[in-house]
């Protein structure tokens, strides 16, 4: 009699348990898909609401104006946008040429003594928060010239792009066939030739879409800029090289005063407008903002397709 | 004729040899351009050192130690960096807090339950999150999360929490009308970080071998069950790796924060109250300073946040290592 009852008291706990188990497990399950819908809604909404904001504000005048003096309607922002271009471009030709050829050595030399030091100096730097490597521009440039320059904020963004450029031209040449390699060295084409003229081709949408997550990276970048290249609302690229032609300057002349200038740049702006109590400048500030996004949105939807396919090509 | 042809043929054969046809230069260029990008390292930290010197001098410790009265005072040019401390580390932990248990959930559907065709284009929406402008995050946090978001749980926090004796200081209230408060900044912070942390997590969780999930399910396990008993301990060094480097990116975070914490000093511990971090008061105050000390000491600042990162960074690379190091991602198939 103990027995039976016993037996079935364990069978009903059991029935019941694994009913709460079963429970338990859908619950869990879905809510970890909840929780993925829950942290792609701010992505949706930034980005929604800031098309919608900005969207208005864009026009040929945003784009081929310079600012109007505050409390004024119109003008533009081509101040920040020629700014950024220089500070962006700067970056990446100090960042591009040591990035590739510091993965070089990477992907070589995975194992040796340097090879550890490159790999962990490019996650820490990688790591690094940007107004630190700010600080360090200024430290570096600003103090010992004594000025603000665009120059001072391409260096504190090239360090910036650099993990990212070495991270990704290492990967691209891994995923490089040996036989490649090897089939260049058999034909007695050195080390440097087999390189620059198998490898680097072989990986080359590779790098150049790893280059292009590192600029669009480096042009939302806003700390690293703040005393750097701080921001210059009359910057005028056209005034700056009509008045060096006529004044018979060489190019490099023009190129020196251009880069050591005080600069602004596309996100430096959107900060200062966005605190500043005028509602013209708030609302450029939104269309800046777009600007910035659909920069951002562009580059990682490109790159991606573009590694996507690259790595089916490579893997046959 | 015949004699300085060979004799210049001689000599390039010579440079060949000596140079092994290029490669010598070669490696030494690829060499020292990955002893450059080490140097940029080193030179950061150097620099800053170097510069934080007279604050070091003039301050000691007491600079970075914990106060009840903290002082930053420009004109009399004294200062303390505790309030700067103290509202990093709240803000980041708060913002930990939050994000963990969502980046888990993500990281958990994405690398268990998650159609395959589903997976990519997932991957690459939490990665955009990653990739948006940090002053585009507080532009949309001025004008729309705070207002629409902040202010009502703020106001919230206070009328639950405001008056508990102990953690009613912490909640010590009202948030202020805009919403700008160290708590708009943890949850600005947590949006930021969840990329960070989920991706990290889901990369150690497919890198835990199927044998492990197999011999749970075999046993009679549900699949939560196997989730939450075998994979997550098992990965757990490498999820804290996640966390630590998700905590390394909040630590860091200038432009957002900035924008939404209110910069202001005050005595007051209360996450619903306007404070400041030591990202934020560089990003302030660096370009106006009022003396050689002021620069230094935000100098100094910068000089811990450096050091505070590069810590992290080391440990979660170590911890995340010691995971994925023992299994090859072959191991799945």
């Amino acid at each position: 009699m103990t027995t039976t009852s016993y037996s079935e008291l364990l069978k009903k706990g059991v029935e019941r348990r694994r009913v709460s188990r079963k429970g338990t497990n859908g619950f869990m399950l879905t809510l970890t898909g909840a929780l993925t819908v829950l942290a792609l809604i701010p992505l949706f909404w930034i980005i929604g609401y800031v098309f919608y904001k900005g969207g208005s504000t864009l026009n040929l005048a945003f784009f081929t104006q310079l600012p109007k003096p505050v409390g004024m309607t119109g003008g533009g922002v081509l101040h920040a946008i020629e700014g950024s271009l220089i500070v962006t471009f700067l970056a990446t030709i100090m960042a591009f040429i040591p990035g590739v050829l510091a993965a070089f050595y990477a992907a070589r030399n995975p194992n040796t003594v340097l090879g550890i030091g490159l790999r962990f100096s490019t996650d820490v730097l990688s790591g690094v928060p940007s107004i630190v490597v700010g600080l360090f521009a200024y430290a570096l440039i600003v103090k010992p010239q004594g000025h603000y320059s665009a120059l001072a904020g391409g260096v504190a963004l090239a360090i910036l792009m650099v993990p990212t450029i070495i991270r990704t031209t290492e990967e691209m040449l891994k995923l490089v066939p040996t036989n490649l390699r090897e089939a260049s060295l058999a034909l007695g084409a050195p080390e440097w030739k087999t390189s620059i003229s198998v490898l680097l081709p072989a990986a080359m949408d590779g790098v150049i879409t790893g280059v292009l997550l590192a600029i669009a990276r480096a042009a939302g970048e806003t700390a690293p800029l703040l005393f750097t290249t701080l921001g210059n609302e009359r910057f005028d690229l056209g005034t700056i090289i009509s008045s060096g032609v006529t004044n018979h300057q060489s190019i490099i002349q023009i190129l020196g005063r251009i880069f050591s200038s005080p600069i602004d740049s596309l996100p430096l702006t959107l900060w200062k407008y966005a605190g500043m109590p005028y509602p013209e400048r708030v609302q450029q500030a939104w269309g800046v903002a777009l600007i910035l996004l659909i920069l951002v949105l562009a580059t990682n939807i490109l790159a991606r397709v573009w590694i996507e396919i690259r790595k089916r090509k490579l893997r046959g | 004729m015949m004699k300085p042809t060979t004799q210049k043929n001689h000599w390039i054969k010579k440079i060949g040899q000596l140079l092994n046809h290029g490669d010598r230069p070669w490696f030494g260029l690829i060499i020292i351009m990955s002893v450059v990008v080490i140097a940029f390292m080193v030179a950061i930290g150097y620099m800053l050192w170097i510069d934080s010197g007279p604050s070091r001098v003039a301050f000691g410790l007491s600079f970075l130690q914990p106060t009840t009265d903290p002082s930053w005072d420009p004109v009399n040019s004294n200062f303390q960096a505790w309030p700067f401390i103290y509202g990093t580390l709240i803000t980041s932990i708060i913002a930990l807090v939050i994000a963990l248990p969502v980046s888990l959930g993500i990281a958990i559907y994405l690398s268990e339950l998650c159609p395959a065709w589903l997976r990519t284009p997932l991957n690459w929406l939490i990665e955009l999150l990653a990739a948006i402008p940090s002053v585009v995050y507080g532009l949309w946090g001025i004008f729309v999360f705070l207002p629409q978001v902040v202010t009502p749980i703020g106001t919230y926090l206070f009328d639950i929490f405001g008056n508990v004796p102990g953690l009613g200081s912490f909640f010590a209230g009202p948030i202020p009308e805009s919403g700008a408060s160290r708590l708009a900044a943890s949850l600005i912070l947590a949006i930021m970080i969840i990329p960070t942390i989920s991706a990290v997590t889901r990369d150690v969780l497919l890198a835990i071998p199927n044998s492990q999930r197999e011999a749970s399910l075999a046993l009679g396990s549900t699949q939560w069950e196997t989730i939450w008993k075998i994979l997550l301990p098992y990965g757990a060094s490498g999820i804290l790796g996640a966390v630590i480097l998700g905590l390394g990116r909040a630590l860091g975070e200038t432009m957002a924060v900035t924008m939404v914490i209110g910069n202001s000093i005050e005595g007051t511990i209360s996450i619903l109250k306007p404070g400041y971090t030591m990202a934020s008061i560089i990003a302030n105050e660096f370009a106006e300073t009022v003396s050689a000390l002021h620069t230094s000491s935000l100098i100094e600042i910068g000089f811990s946040l450096f050091v505070m990162t590069l810590l992290l960074n080391m440990l979660a690379r170590l911890l995340v290592w010691s995971v994925t190091r023992k299994t090859p991602q072959e191991a799945r198939a």
